[in-house]
């Protein structure tokens, strides 16, 4: 029971996911790029409330001791790098890697000719590894931190806040993209 | 029989589109994101699975040997974990929604390649492999994908996911610029 409980209780929970982004049209790569081009805001808009409603519950189950964070280590130089490439690659791919996987599944060729590519992506970063690890990962490592450690200001008040001006931001660049098209 | 081919043809075609709004997709993400932390214990991420299932796919193209010995895979070996099932799951959930609301369809060149580059399918699976390439390796670079980072970092207000959605999109809205820019 523990153990088929181990498989199907994660399948369920990935179909969930890819259910929702396909329903949420953010495996399109068509949507993907426009987000880029600041002409439809769908995928911002999927992440934003994602950020908001998964983040103000994480933070009550922590509260009440249900469960804990699990942050991912801030080596500054290293992310900041991975994610400027991260920025190239979605836009020249079209796709991040969780939506290409929904991507795949619904159609789309050029999204499987893509993951090869990502499958590359992996093995060359494991043979770069120990070099990586040597001389990029540990520039400038923080650790664990979260924003309300390092800043002082409670959790509650980002969330407000950065909701706050999110939503007035993606309207206001909405009404833009509107009036540039028009 | 022709009728019949018609009304299903029709429907097909008017289900065609989802209207589901974009707020109540991550409203779901984020409950979903409730059950990963407090159920599993396991937040939503994507790449560290998928370099673990990379490690079979190295294995023919360097040698068992040397995926044995690489101090990466050392610390991430395959395993058939929760993350990997997870990855499972993805396609599993998509192909379901897109045949239920009619959204599957074969795509060799998406519209907005096609406007910009042409019709040509070569010089698109060319950049999706090169871009594929990139991504994954600025994914493993930072720890994470829009997943791992974006979405399970940014609800945990981690500064290293804050980083990575800030410099991520902000390449990707100057390489998008420069990229889709009217020769």
């Amino acid at each position: 029971m523990t153990s088929l409980m181990s498989i199907a209780g994660p399948i369920l929970m990935g179909a969930v996911f890819g259910y929702l982004l396909q329903q949420g049209k953010v495996t399109s790569c068509n949507v993907i790029e426009n987000q880029f081009r600041l002409r439809d805001f769908t995928v911002l808009k999927v992440m934003g409330t994602a950020i908001v409603v998964g983040g103000i519950g994480v933070l009550l189950l922590v509260d009440t001791g249900n469960t804990k964070y699990y942050v991912k280590d801030a080596n500054m130089l290293a992310v900041a790098l991975g994610a400027a490439l991260f920025g190239v690659g979605m836009v020249v791919y079209g796709y991040c890697p969780g939506t290409a996987l929904g991507a795949i599944a619904s159609g789309s060729v050029h999204a499987a000719v893509g993951a090869f590519g990502m499958i590359v992506g992996a093995i060359l970063y494991a043979l770069s590894f120990d070099w990586v690890k040597a001389h990029i990962l540990n520039v400038w490592a923080l650790g664990k931190v979260r924003l309300p450690d390092i800043t002082g200001v409670p959790d509650g008040v980002w969330f407000a806040i950065g909701a706050g001006a999110f939503f007035f931001w993606v309207k206001a660049s909405e009404a833009k993209a509107r009036r540039a098209q028009s | 029989m022709t009728i019949m081919t018609d009304v299903v043809v029709g429907d097909a075609r008017k289900s065609r589109r989802i209207d589901w709004s974009p707020y109540l997709v991550g409203a779901g993400i984020g409950i979903l994101s409730w059950v990963a932390f407090a159920g599993f214990g396991d937040p939503l991420g994507v790449t560290t699975a998928f370099s673990r299932i990379a490690s079979l796919f190295a294995a023919p193209v360097i040698g068992s040997e040397a995926v044995a010995t690489n101090s990466y895979w050392k610390s991430m070996p395959l395993k058939w974990d929760y993350g990997v099932w997870f990855l499972v799951g993805i396609p599993l959930g998509a192909f379901l929604s897109a045949i239920i609301s009619g959204t599957w369809r074969l795509e060799l060149v998406p519209e907005v390649w096609k406007e910009r580059f042409g019709p040509s399918v070569f010089k698109r699976f060319v950049a999706a492999f090169l871009g594929g390439i990139v991504i994954m390796y600025g994914a493993r670079l930072a720890g994470g994908c829009t997943s791992g980072h974006g979405i399970s970092g940014g609800l945990q207000l981690a500064l290293s996911s804050w980083l990575f959605l800030a410099v991520m999109f902000v390449t990707g809205l100057v390489v998008s610029r420069l990229m889709f820019r009217k020769a």
